[in-house]
C-alpha cells in the first residue's frame, strides 16, 4: 500500500478495503446524526420494511431547525420522532433543548478524529474540524443506514488549502473562509476532501476551525478537515474517555490541488446577495442600510462569536432601525454566556436573544425578512429567499462585522467601531 | 427513455430556490408541489407538466441536504434533470428518490426553453426532438442505474432486507 490521503485512510478503514480516490466503496458508518428530518428518515425506514435499527448506539437524533415547534406540522413531526425514539431506544436523543446539531455533537464528545460521520444536514462538514471525515447525506440514505449500518460513498480526491500569514486584529475565521470561497467559487471544491492547513489554521481555536470546516460545503466540498493537534486533544480530553488516533495524509500521497492564501493583510469580508462566493472587502459595501442583524447558527453561534460581538457592542446600543437578533448555538454556550455576563451586555445593547436553534438562518421562524429588507448575518448562506421573502437581501459576515453594522444601522467595518 | 418539454435554468440553482426552508415544516406532496422552484421561476409550479425535463448549468442543487428538493421536482412531474454539474448531496438524493440526473455539459447550450427533449438513459443520448441534434453523455454507473430502475433507494433496500 502506497502513500494515502486522509480521506483514503478513513474510508479504507470504514470499508475494509484499500479505498482509492475515485472508487465507490460501501462503508460502515461510525456516527449518524439526523435532526427534524428524522421524520422523513423514519417514513423511508418504514417503507423499506425494516424491522429494527441495525446499530442504534451509532445514532444521534436531536431537533434544532424549528424549536420549540414553529407550526402544528412541525410539532407533529417532533411528536412522531419522539415516540419512535422512545420505543426503539436509539443511542442518543437530545430532543429540542440542547441546540444546533453541529455544535452539540462535538461538544458532547460524540465526534472523534478519524471517524466517519454522516448527517442529514449539509453542514455536517463542521465535524471535520476535529479531524473526522464528516459529510452531509439525504434522509432516505439515512434510513438505509438505520436499516443496514452502511452507505456507499465515492472516495474523494484531496484539495489542500494552505492559509498562512496570520490574521490581522478584528479579522476572524469567518473572514478567512469567506475570502477563500470568494476565490475558489461556489463549486470550486466540488466533491473534494478539503484539507485546511497553514499557520492561520494552527492558531485558530476549535470553534474557529469549525467555521472553516462548516463552510467548506459552500464551495462544494464533500468534507473539510483540520488535522488534530494539542488543541484538539485539549478539547476532547474533558469530553470523552474513548481513545482515539489522529489520521493524517501521508507525505507523497496524491493531493490533486494545493492552493496558498496569504491572509496577513486580509480585511473583514462580506458575501453579497445571492451567492456565498460573491465576496468583497467590507469597505466596498459599508454604508448600506440594514434592517436586521443576526448573530448565531452552526457557523458563528459559539461562545467566542458571542464574545466577539459583545466586545464590539459593549456599552453601545444597536441602532433603533435595526433588529439585532442573537441565538447561541447551544444550551451550554447560552448558559456560559449568561454566567459571564455576555448575554446581559448584549441585551443592554438592544439584542433580542433567542433560544438555541437554527430558526432564522434557514428562514424557518424567529425573524423572517419582508420584501425589500436587508439583513447582515453570521450565517452560511445568502441564497435568494433563504431567510424569508425572495425580495429580501442577505449579506454574510463575521460576528464583529455584524455587531458593528447593528450599531451603525448600516454595513460597517468593526475596526471603525472598536479602534 | 424519458421525454418532455425543456425548462432552462442557469448556474448554481440552489435548494432554497428549488424549495425554501420556510415551507419544510409540511412534508405533504401537495405542499412541495405548490412551492417548487418558486424563487427561481414563479410560473414553474403552475405550468410544469408530467415528463418535463430541467436543463441547467453548473452546480445544480447546491446548498442544503434537503431531500425535498429532488422530491418536489419529481412529485411535480419532472422526469429528469440535465445539468453541466450537480452538487453532490442533490445528486445522491435525486438517485435515491428515483429522479434521473444527467451530466451533460452542452445541453443547456443546444436546447431551447420549451422545446421537446428525449433522453436515452441507457445509451447516454440527449436529443432535441425539433432539430434531431444529439448530445452524448456518460451513463450513470451501473450500481446507480440499478437504484433508479428500482424506483429509488427504498425499494432497493427493501429487496436487500428480504434477502438477508
Amino acid at each position: 500500500m502506497g502513500a494515502r490521503t486522509f480521506a483514503e485512510k478513513v474510508l479504507s478503514r470504514a470499508s475494509g478495503k484499500d479505498a482509492q480516490a475515485g472508487e465507490i466503496v460501501t462503508a460502515k458508518i461510525d456516527l449518524a446524526m439526523s435532526h427534524e428530518n428524522s421524520a422523513l428518515v423514519l417514513k423511508a425506514f418504514k417503507e423499506m420494511g425494516a424491522k429494527r435499527i441495525k446499530e442504534p448506539d451509532k445514532l444521534v437524533i436531536l431537533f434544532d431547525h424549528r424549536v420549540p415547534a414553529s407550526t402544528v406540522k412541525a410539532a407533529e413531526s417532533h411528536k412522531v420522532v419522539r415516540e419512535f425514539v422512545r420505543q426503539e431506544g436509539i443511542g442518543t436523543f437530545y430532543d429540542l433543548r440542547e441546540g444546533v446539531c453541529h455544535e452539540v455533537l462535538p461538544s458532547k464528545g460524540h465526534v472523534l478524529p478519524g471517524m466517519l460521520v454522516v448527517g442529514t444536514d449539509s453542514h455536517t462538514t463542521t465535524h471535520g474540524a476535529l479531524g473526522a471525515f464528516a459529510t452531509g447525506i439525504g434522509a432516505t440514505e439515512m434510513a438505509a443506514i438505520w436499516a443496514l449500518g452502511e452507505l456507499w460513498l465515492r472516495v474523494p480526491e484531496t484539495m489542500r488549502l494552505v492559509m498562512d500569514g496570520g490574521l490581522p486584529p478584528m479579522v476572524s475565521a469567518k473572514d478567512a473562509i469567506l475570502h477563500v470561497i470568494g476565490k475558489m467559487g461556489a463549486d470550486g471544491a466540488d466533491y473534494q476532501c478539503v484539507e485546511f492547513t497553514g499557520d492561520v489554521v494552527e492558531r485558530l481555536s476549535i470553534a474557529g476551525r469549525m467555521v472553516l470546516s462548516n463552510m467548506s460545503v459552500e464551495m462544494g466540498a464533500k468534507a473539510g478537515v483540520c488535522f488534530p493537534d494539542a488543541k484538539t486533544e485539549q478539547f476532547l480530553s474533558s469530553r470523552t474517555q474513548i481513545p482515539w488516533h489522529p489520521v493524517h495524509t501521508d507525505d507523497g500521497a496524491k493531493v490533486k490541488v494545493i492552493k496558498h492564501f496569504d491572509l496577513s493583510e486580509l480585511s473583514p469580508q462580506v458575501a453579497k446577495p445571492h451567492a456565498v462566493d460573491n465576496v468583497v472587502s467590507v469597505d466596498q459595501v459599508r454604508g448600506m442600510s440594514i434592517d436586521q442583524a443576526f448573530i448565531g447558527s452552526c457557523t458563528n453561534g459559539r461562545l467566542e462569536d458571542l464574545m466577539a460581538a459583545e466586545g464590539v457592542l459593549r456599552g453601545k446600543k444597536a441602532s433603533d432601525k435595526v433588529r439585532l437578533i442573537v441565538a447561541p448555538a447551544s444550551r451550554d454556550i447560552y448558559l456560559e454566556a449568561i454566567e459571564r455576563g455576555i448575554i446581559a451586555s448584549l441585551v443592554r445593547s438592544g439584542a433580542i436573544v433567542l433560544n438555541p436553534g437554527c430558526g432564522p438562518c434557514l428562514g424557518a421562524h424567529e425573524g423572517l425578512l419582508a420584501p425589500g429588507e436587508r439583513c447582515i448575518a453570521t450565517t452560511n448562506r445568502n441564497f435568494r429567499g433563504r431567510m424569508g421573502s425572495p425580495e429580501a437581501e442577505i449579506y454574510l459576515a463575521s460576528p464583529a462585522t455584524v455587531a458593528a453594522s447593528a450599531i451603525k444601522g448600516e454595513i460597517a467595518d468593526p475596526r471603525e467601531v472598536v479602534p | 427513455m424519458i421525454r418532455g418539454r425543456a425548462w432552462l435554468f442557469g448556474d448554481h440553482i440552489n435548494t432554497d430556490l428549488i424549495i425554501p426552508g420556510r415551507y419544510l415544516d409540511d412534508y405533504s406532496p401537495e405542499n412541495l408541489v405548490k412551492h417548487v422552484m418558486e424563487a427561481a421561476d414563479p410560473s414553474f409550479a403552475k405550468q410544469v407538466a408530467k415528463g418535463d425535463i430541467i436543463v441547467a448549468g453548473r452546480n445544480f442543487g447546491c446548498g442544503s441536504s434537503r431531500e425535498q428538493a429532488p422530491l418536489a421536482l419529481k412529485l411535480a412531474g419532472v422526469s429528469g434533470v440535465i445539468a453541466v454539474s450537480f452538487a453532490r448531496i442533490f445528486f445522491r438524493n435525486a438517485v435515491n428518490v428515483g429522479l434521473p440526473v444527467i451530466i451533460c455539459p452542452q445541453a443547456h447550450v443546444l436546447l431551447r426553453h420549451g422545446e421537446d427533449v428525449e433522453v436515452d438513459l441507457d445509451r447516454g443520448l440527449v436529443r432535441s426532438v425539433l432539430t434531431g441534434k444529439e448530445l452524448r453523455f456518460e451513463p450513470l454507473p451501473k450500481f446507480l442505474v440499478e437504484i433508479l430502475d428500482n424506483g429509488g433507494l427504498v425499494p432497493y433496500v427493501r429487496e436487500r432486507l428480504r434477502e438477508e
